[in-house]
């Protein structure tokens, strides 16, 4: 057994788990749209839940909100099972991607809304209060008697967002908030997001399908694929340690290199590619021996010299990036893969240029074997 | 194609724009016209006939139309939370409802209250505490709005059902996130956001139902609407008084059609 100590974890030890899910699975007629999600969302902590469109990340969403119930397993809300608990009654807010803000009323009154659904009543003047206190946190003072129409794009957003926060959900639950902004509004509006969680305390928990987005954003991302959760973890984790393939390309880029592990030795793997070639490295998946396995390198640990160790490539491609340069190489048996270098090794070892024959090399450690498959 | 359609045109607003005209003329016969006058819209409206044929009309076009349109809102937004199948045939049910001649819907609403009074009225002359003479269940104001209500609910329901289909299912959502119980979420989100078709659903009814002779005239029993009333008196031969009524009523008509055109219109704007 090699112990790659990277487990799905459930939420960070020693902060209490505000919501849970527990082999959740739903069935849409013959879809099964998410299958068996163990998951843990610690309190006060922002979790992303990545993927591709239709991998499953909003129907757990909606199961975690109350408007889908699982086929099977539990949704837990404060170690409470709330499977059949109707989204009115769970302590639970959520932004919605097109927003949802009713048009019929002024952005007051959509702010109020949910405060003024509380039985007992609550006063006119705590409502006011609330509303005027939210309307501060996300910049929206003097815009109380707008109507919805009226408002920009990112303005409604943060209509939205107050919407939400200011019932102090025990949740807050953003589904694709940033995906109707431009980039530029998008940028600002991730940084006044995680500020709001910060200064808030709210959990929040955001479904994605922009990588960049979530892993700028949050504490842990959840990565999705065809209804399963394939690795959880902290943006670092997923980009040094990813145990498949999939969470490796899809966290930042890779050069990945097909094989079977043929033999393992203390903490490393070898691997015979489809070509021939043995390469070693460092493994991500318990006992590999014998499996279809893949080898990934990140472009920026590989590197290249002109003189002194390592397997000889050709340039095919420069792309100067400013701090660092991209090459595209070729090596005989490898094939094509693309290096990231920092200009520093360039000024020692002088530029480099397309159609040049140097030599390409990585510790065993910064090849990584992963499991194909996700 | 252009004079084809000016065609089209013409015969169809040629003798309605003659029935207004006419009931301008100051002479008696129908047939000439001798200078303006508005003496007919007077006599018309002080023929105690025609006043109570009016009340008749539009005591029967209020009821039915409030009628239709609340149970309609309510069939609608009901249709809205079915799925599959079982909605597709009460699509297909509405449509047929609004597409059934009037002659049909008229026959067949006599035939059945006419079966169900002859025996209820025995059950309930049994049933009857006391000496006085039983009610008697009849052909009258009651069957008449029960068969407009009927007939009209259909076309508040496809109203509602259109506007209800255009707005995001997203809102209702979010109502209930924001902890409001389903019928909160009607009266505070989906009424508020539908009522424009609701209220023109309400206006084409009242409409429909001031303007229809067929079922009245089968339904009615002994009580007399405008349309039934201009309809007996048009063997008299037709009168200027007559080309007033008629007049009126089409004005009146156009104006409940507009308002109802533009509460719709206005509703779909206000929603985007």
């Amino acid at each position: 057994m090699i112990s790659t100590g990277y487990e799905a974890r459930p939420a960070p030890r020693n902060k209490k788990a505000i919501a849970e899910l527990r082999g959740v699975s739903k069935r849409f007629g013959d879809v099964l749209a998410a299958s068996e999600l163990d998951l843990a969302i610690a309190e006060g902590e922002f979790l992303s839940f990545l993927g591709p469109s239709g991998c499953g990340k909003t129907t757990a969403l909606r199961m975690l909100a109350g408007f889908e119930t699982p086929t099977e397993g539990d949704v837990l809300l404060d170690g409470e099972v709330v499977n059949n608990l109707d989204a009115h009654h769970r302590p639970v807010n959520m932004v919605f991607q097109h927003y949802a803000l009713f048009p019929h009323m002024t952005v007051e009154q959509n702010i109020g809304y949910g405060l003024r659904q509380r039985r007992p009543r609550l006063p006119k003047a705590t409502i006011a209060e609330k509303v005027g206190k939210t309307l501060e946190v996300v910049r929206l003072i003097g815009f109380e008697n707008r109507r919805i129409w009226e408002m920009s794009g990112g303005q409604q957003q943060r209509v939205a967002l107050a919407r939400a926060i200011v019932n102090e959900p025990k949740l807050l639950l953003l589904d694709e908030p940033m995906a109707a902004l431009d980039r530029k509004l998008r940028k600002e509006m991730q940084i006044e997001l995680q500020n709001l969680q910060r200064q808030l305390g709210i959990t929040f928990v955001l479904v994605t399908h922009d990588q960049e987005e979530a892993l700028s954003m949050s504490d842990r991302v959840c990565i999705m694929r065809d209804g399963k959760i394939v690795q959880v973890g902290s943006p670092q984790e997923l980009y040094d340690h990813p145990r498949s393939r999939y969470v490796a390309g899809f966290v930042g880029t890779s050069n990945f290199f097909d094989g079977v592990a043929t033999k393992s030795e203390g903490q490393s793997v070898s691997v015979r590619l489809a070509n021939g070639a043995e390469v070693e490295g460092r493994p991500m998946v318990d006992a590999p021996i014998d499996r279809n396995v893949c080898i990934s390198v990140r472009p920026e640990q590989i590197k290249l010299r002109r003189e002194g160790e390592g397997e000889s490539v050709t340039v095919l491609n420069c792309i100067f990036l400013g701090e660092h340069t991209e090459y595209l190489v070729k090596h005989q048996t490898l094939g094509e893969f693309l290096v990231l270098s920092p200009r520093q090794s360039e000024l020692n070892d002088g530029p480099f240029n397309t159609g040049d024959t140097l030599l390409a090399s990585w510790e065993t450690s910064a090849a990584l074997v992963l499991d194909s498959n996700p | 194609m252009r004079l084809y359609a000016s065609c089209v045109y013409i015969f169809l607003y040629f003798p309605i724009g003659i029935i207004v005209l006419f009931s301008f003329n100051a002479g008696r016969h129908a047939s000439q016209l001798q200078g303006f006058s508005t003496q007919w819209y007077g006599k018309a409206l002080s023929n105690p006939f025609v006043m109570d044929a009016l009340q008749t009309s539009l005591l029967v076009a209020f009821t039915s139309a409030l009628l239709a349109s609340l149970f309609g809102t309510m069939a609608a937004v009901a249709l809205q939370g079915i799925k599959g199948p079982v909605r597709t045939v009460f699509d297909m049910l509405i449509y047929v409802a609004v597409m059934i001649p009037g002659i049909v819907i008229g026959i067949a609403t006599l035939i059945g209250l006419v079966t169900v009074f002859d025996q209820l009225n025995p059950v309930l002359a049994s049933i009857w505490p006391g000496d006085g003479t039983p009610p008697k269940l009849n052909m009258g104001l009651g069957s008449l709005v029960a068969a407009h209500t009927m007939f009209l609910m259909a076309l508040v329901i496809i109203i509602v059902r259109a506007r209800l289909s255009g707005m995001d299912r997203a809102l209702t959502e979010a109502s209930s996130d924001l902890y409001a119980t389903p019928f909160g979420t009607f009266r505070q989100v989906t009424l508020p956001l539908i009522f424009p078709a609701v209220l023109a659903g309400f206006l084409l009814s009242f409409t429909f139902s001031f303007d229809d002779f067929i079922i009245a005239f089968f339904v009615a029993g002994s009580e007399t609407t405008l349309p039934i009333y201009v309809f007996s008196s048009i063997r008299r031969g037709v009168t200027p008084e007559i080309n007033a009524i008629g007049t009126m009523v089409l004005a009146v008509s156009l104006v409940m059609l507009v308002a109802a055109q533009i509460l719709l219109r206005r509703g779909e704007k206000k929603s985007k």
